[in-house]
């Protein structure tokens, strides 16, 4: 089992590897930066840097379905008839909204490591605990993403009109048919451009992970710079990689939505 | 004819509308278990490490990491607000190198992470220390505070001039029209006419991009400025007591709450002409 694993894993590095964008056998890194401080070998930083945006990109794109499915639900429960649990989505918002992303960061970092020392002190493990950055940043910034994505589908949700749902009910559909059938092909529609927003704003809030420690594009860029003593380039690296990042995923989205509007009537 | 002999005997009120335990309503008293449970643990986690003398000794450098936090972000909006009017402009303007410039400005400075910006200021801007003292320009960027209000009023320019741009495109042309009909010269038309309408549509992006600027202002505690989370982990870093970051919570939670409850006062004030 556990050589599946490794040869599962090294299958996965070697696919990261290849289709690398910075220091890929086409990566821009190797292609242009040999012999400067981008290099990808041990005397440049290029490698190191690439380690980071994968980092980053990893980050947001596994912190994005859990946001999405957990604000998904806080959007239900906001518009249930149920007071008490609009009561407490409201609450969850309200605080989500409300703290610095960074806050947040170090309250879910902290708290956990507080929490599961606690939990291991009950069970007579007695020793230090380190949380996971990746995970604590993957849960911080899940939470606010998940925040936010609630209003955003909750506007969605409000503008589809009650009609659809009758005539849901008048085809004889189940009510997780009609959602699944009638009311989120809309909905994707709908709240489309403001998930892009939300994307973009999570992609930036994945730099202050750097500042627990996850070896982002942000943290090698900084080591970099202080090793080298060349900030302003690395610092404006670190910049170019996220403008690139941002409009590569403006590409994506303007494909999105047009593909969610493919069967919109031409006006 | 006939006519009731008897009167109807008093009758109990009718059953009230029996509400069925739904599964909505447990998932719905659960949720609120928890966040009880949370607050209730909290409470006893402050009661449990309250100490009179830390209270003493860190009370008035929240109150002070307060100011600062408040202080940067006022100053930040109220400059970038008198930048965004140039660039917005610009974005707007039929030249097509102005145009292009402000739009390049405004990707930039939204494509970007704050904290990269902040740290190329900060960072990067210093390590031309020797060509910044030629040029006399070196007491302004050695202060941190200094450095996260320029890259703050640079970012803030760059939304809030997105938000103008988009306000004053949202009023009809008709408007502009009915002003030159009237004869009105272009900057009357813009600031009597124009502007009072834009500002109706800008006033709800304005405030998110406050509280915003709010919530982003922690970051310079990375930088070495002590706002109120700066005062936050020098008091978790000496103390290692968790509810200094449940203050600091609190505290953050209070403003924008405050400035939320204002924006929407102000919103309800300003369209009162519009409710029928």
């Amino acid at each position: 089992m556990s050589g599946l694993f490794a040869a599962l894993s090294s299958a996965v590095a070697w696919l990261a590897s290849v289709i690398d964008p910075l220091c890929g056998p086409i990566g821009i890194f190797r292609l242009f930066g040999s012999g400067t401080l981008l290099a990808c070998d041990n005397a440049g930083w290029g490698d190191e840097i690439s380690y980071g945006f994968m980092v980053t990109a990893t980050l947001a794109i596994a912190t994005l379905p859990v946001g999405l499915v957990f604000g998904f639900f806080i959007a239900l429960a906001k518009q249930s008839e149920e007071k008490s649990l609009r009561l407490a989505s409201n609450i969850y918002t309200t605080i989500f909204r409300g703290l610095p992303e960074l806050l947040t960061l170090f309250i879910v970092y902290y708290g956990l490591q507080i929490l599961v020392q606690q939990f291991l002190a009950s069970l007579g493990y007695e020793g230090p605990v380190e949380i996971n950055a990746f995970v604590a940043g993957m849960i911080a910034l899940g939470v606010v993403f998940s925040a936010y994505c609630s209003e955003v589908l909750l506007s969605a949700f409000k503008a589809i009109p009650r009609g659809q749902y009758e005539a849901g009910d008048a085809l004889g559909f189940h009510r997780g048919r009609t959602m699944r059938l009638i009311i989120l092909p809309q909905l994707v529609r709908i709240a489309l451009p403001g998930l892009g927003n939300l994307w973009m704003a999570l992609l930036k809030d994945t730099a202050l992970v750097s500042v627990i420690g996850l070896p982002d594009i942000l943290r090698q860029t900084g080591v970099a710079a202080r090793v080298s003593k060349q900030a302003f380039e690395f610092f404006a690296v670190a910049c170019l990689l996220f403008l690139i990042l941002a409009m590569l995923s403006s590409i994506v989205f303007s494909a999105l939505e047009r593909w969610a509007r493919r069967s919109e009537a031409a006006r | 004819m006939s006519h009731a002999e008897t009167m109807i005997p008093p009758q109990p009120a009718p059953p009230g509308i029996a509400r069925p335990f739904t599964a909505q309503r447990l998932i719905g008293n659960i949720a609120l278990g928890v966040w009880l449970a949370a607050s209730v643990g909290l409470f006893l986690l402050m009661v449990d490490g309250w100490d009179p003398e830390k209270f003493a000794k860190y009370g008035p450098s929240f109150i002070s990491g307060l100011g600062v936090t408040l202080g940067l972000v006022g100053a930040s909006i109220t400059l970038g607000a008198l930048l965004s009017l140039p660039i917005a402009f610009a974005r707007m303007s039929k030249n097509k190198i102005l145009g292009w410039a402000a739009y390049a400005y405004v990707y930039f400075f939204r494509g970007t992470p704050l904290i990269a910006q902040l740290f190329l200021v900060y960072y990067g801007l210093g390590s031309f220390r020797p060509q910044m003292e030629a040029i006399g320009l070196w007491w302004f960027f050695r202060d941190a505070w200094n450095c996260a209000l320029l890259t703050f009023t640079l970012n803030t320019a760059a939304y809030q001039a997105e938000i103008l741009r988009g306000a004053i495109q949202s009023v009809p042309r008709g408007q502009t029209e009915a002003a030159a009909a009237l004869g009105l010269p272009g900057r009357v038309a813009f600031f009597k006419v124009i502007l009072p309408q834009a500002l109706i549509v800008a006033l709800r992006p304005y405030g998110n991009e406050i509280i915003l600027m709010i919530k982003g202002s922690a970051i310079v505690a990375i930088v070495t400025v002590f706002d109120l989370m700066g005062e936050t982990r020098r008091a978790f870093s000496r103390t290692f007591d968790y509810q200094m970051y449940v203050w600091a919570a609190i505290l953050y939670l209070i403003m924008v709450e405050i400035l939320r409850n204002l924006w929407a006062w102000l919103e309800d004030r300003i369209t009162r002409h519009l409710k029928r």
